[in-house]
């Protein structure tokens, strides 16, 4: 008798767990939703504000002045590359060596410091990375550089790359490491041929991450890079880069240069989404060749 | 289960082990007076041990009674923790390998590890193998080719993975890792071989095929193994070492003999107690 009424009564609770795990769920969903509508909203939004000025001459032409249909954005995709790829052969390397001797070297003086050095850097405001590279690059050449602009994107581009990296060599196996220094191999060998590789696919990742992030900068390219207006690819000069040249194009007031702020928005959201899905399909391929997982 | 039961059990794993009555023989590392601490804590006390050539020497005892610390101190891979400290000498061949002048990682040349978990590198199995061989400066293909087919016959595992050298060493089960990981030791020429409980993540098949490794690499190699499997050690080893903790935790060497001598008639109370397992 009395197992009955208890097991009638932990009906009841099954029926009110039940119904709570579903409202949690829902929720859950529901907040799922809200964090991915905007992105899908932005580039919902931009591929069709965007997407409808785009043309072959878009990719292959210079601009051209108010007024005057055509004209493309050549010089500013081909400035972002160079302006990006240079940031990238400055921090990419820096980050990588320091990520290894942080990893390694957790709790010495050197390693506190950098570690807390690039937290502190990673909350520095970009306009103010833009202010320095000003001072450190533009103002001894006396004119706006690309490689002024490259500087600034280097800055911003070490604490992430840097973290995500250190985090990913913390995450190989301690006897990985030790199985290399067992065979007579020295500490940067077993960082270089050993952790390295091991940590590849988190690394690209990180690498990806920062390139994504200093791509899209907009502050710190007007004090650098300045925009030019003509193709340039020489380092010293001035030059165009994507987000600036939104920027300019979106504060103007003119349609037709409104219309080209979408497209150009249009191209680099959709460079960035495809280096990302690249670097991806990239570790995607290597893990099963590798059998990683 | 009554001692004379038990020590008919190792009699029995002893019976298999045709070499037990190892002869006289060199000695290749000399341990001694050997104390290891962790910061403040001393984890090996005082242990001095004849490790003789070309002979398998096992470590046995409960764990944490310092059975790997010392080990590590056998090619100095005890200096990789931090605040770790060494008192005492290892000999190899009547040369400290602590002495100021002396390169680790020549140390870890002559004296190989293969450790509790397989621990391939995430590369091809050629690549694994061929890892330590090119620290060391060989980079001819043909040379490496027949380091590759040298070592991995060695680890007795050629046949298996003749045809899929290229392949991830990830690719292979456990106690195929084990093997190639034994093969990647050996692709130096150590002289010496140590093997850090090697085959306890592995099944009792898997165990076996390591065992009948060690048995052939005997001939050419000195192997020092630690092992919690007391079967294992009187199967496998000529000679035993039995630690235990003292009262301040730290590892002391109870007793060390040849491998029948140990299991059939200790000297210790200590020893019997545990190969019989009453103790604690």
């Amino acid at each position: 008798m009395s197992q009955a009424m208890s097991l009638r009564a932990s009906r009841t609770r099954y029926a009110l767990r039940k119904f709570i795990n579903t409202l949690m769920l829902s929720l859950t969903g529901l907040a799922t939703l809200f964090a991915i509508i905007p992105l899908v909203w932005i580039v919902v939004y931009i591929t069709r504000e965007g997407g409808r000025y785009l043309s072959v001459d878009f990719f292959t032409q210079l601009p051209t002045p108010v007024g005057v249909p055509g004209g493309g954005i050549v010089n500013s995709l081909v400035g972002s590359l160079i302006v990006v790829g240079i940031a990238c052969l400055i921090a990419i390397p820096i980050s990588l060596v320091a990520a290894l001797y942080v990893a390694d070297h957790p709790t010495t003086p050197l390693g506190v410091l950098v570690r807390f050095s690039t937290d502190v850097l990673s909350g520095v405001p970009t306009i103010v990375v833009g202010m320095f590279a000003y001072a450190l690059v533009v103002l001894p050449q006396r004119h706006f550089s690309a490689l002024a602009g490259s500087v600034a994107l280097a800055v911003i581009m070490v604490p992430p790359v840097l973290r995500t990296t250190e985090e990913m060599l913390k995450l190989v196996p301690r006897n990985l490491r030790e199985g290399s220094l067992a065979l007579g191999a020295s500490n940067w060998k077993t960082s270089l041929q050993v952790l390295l590789p091991a940590a590849l696919n988190g690394i690209v990742t990180g690498v990806m991450l920062g390139i994504a992030r200093v791509a899209g900068e907009t502050a710190p390219m007007i004090f650098t890079a300045f925009g030019n207006p003509f193709f340039n690819t020489d380092l010293s000069q001035p030059i165009a880069t994507l987000p600036q040249t939104i920027f300019v194009y979106a504060i103007s007031p003119y349609q037709d240069w409104h219309a080209k702020a979408w497209a150009t928005a249009f191209v680099l959201i959709a460079a960035v989404l495809g280096l990302n899905i690249a670097a991806r399909l990239l570790t995607w391929w290597r893990t099963r060749r590798l059998r990683l997982a | 289960m009554s001692t004379n039961q038990s020590l008919r059990i190792f009699t029995r794993a002893l019976a298999s082990n045709e070499t037990a009555d190892a002869p006289t023989t060199t000695v290749k590392m000399r341990v001694t007076n050997l104390n290891f601490y962790y910061g403040a804590f001393r984890a090996v006390a005082d242990v001095s041990l004849d490790v003789p050539d070309r002979r398998i020497t096992a470590i046995i005892g409960s764990s944490g009674c310092g059975k790997s610390t010392l080990l590590r101190t056998l090619n100095r891979m005890g200096d990789l923790v931090p605040n770790a400290r060494v008192e005492g000498d290892v000999l190899l061949d009547d040369e400290s390998i602590y002495a100021p002048n002396v390169d680790v990682v020549d140390v870890r040349r002559r004296v190989g590890m293969v450790f509790q978990r397989p621990n391939p590198f995430p590369k091809s199995i050629y690549d694994n193998v061929t890892f330590g061989p090119r620290l060391l400066g060989v980079n001819h293909r043909a040379d490496l080719d027949a380091i590759v087919e040298k070592s991995l016959r060695a680890a007795a595992l050629w046949d298996e993975v003749k045809e899929k050298l290229h392949e991830s060493g990830f690719a292979l089960s456990g106690g195929q890792q084990q093997r190639l990981c034994i093969a990647r030791a050996l692709a130096v020429e150590p002289e010496v071989v140590l093997m850090d409980e090697p085959a306890s993540a592995l099944d009792p098949i898997a165990t076996y095929k390591i065992e009948e490794l060690m048995h052939q690499l005997r001939d050419e190699y000195t192997i020092v193994i630690v092992t919690h499997n007391m079967q294992q050690a009187a199967r496998a080893s000529d000679f035993t070492a039995f630690m235990n903790m003292n009262a301040q935790r730290a590892g002391t060497l109870v007793e060390f003999g040849p491998t029948k001598e140990i299991f059939t008639n200790p000297h210790q109370k200590e020893t019997e107690d545990y190969i019989t397992g009453r103790f604690g």
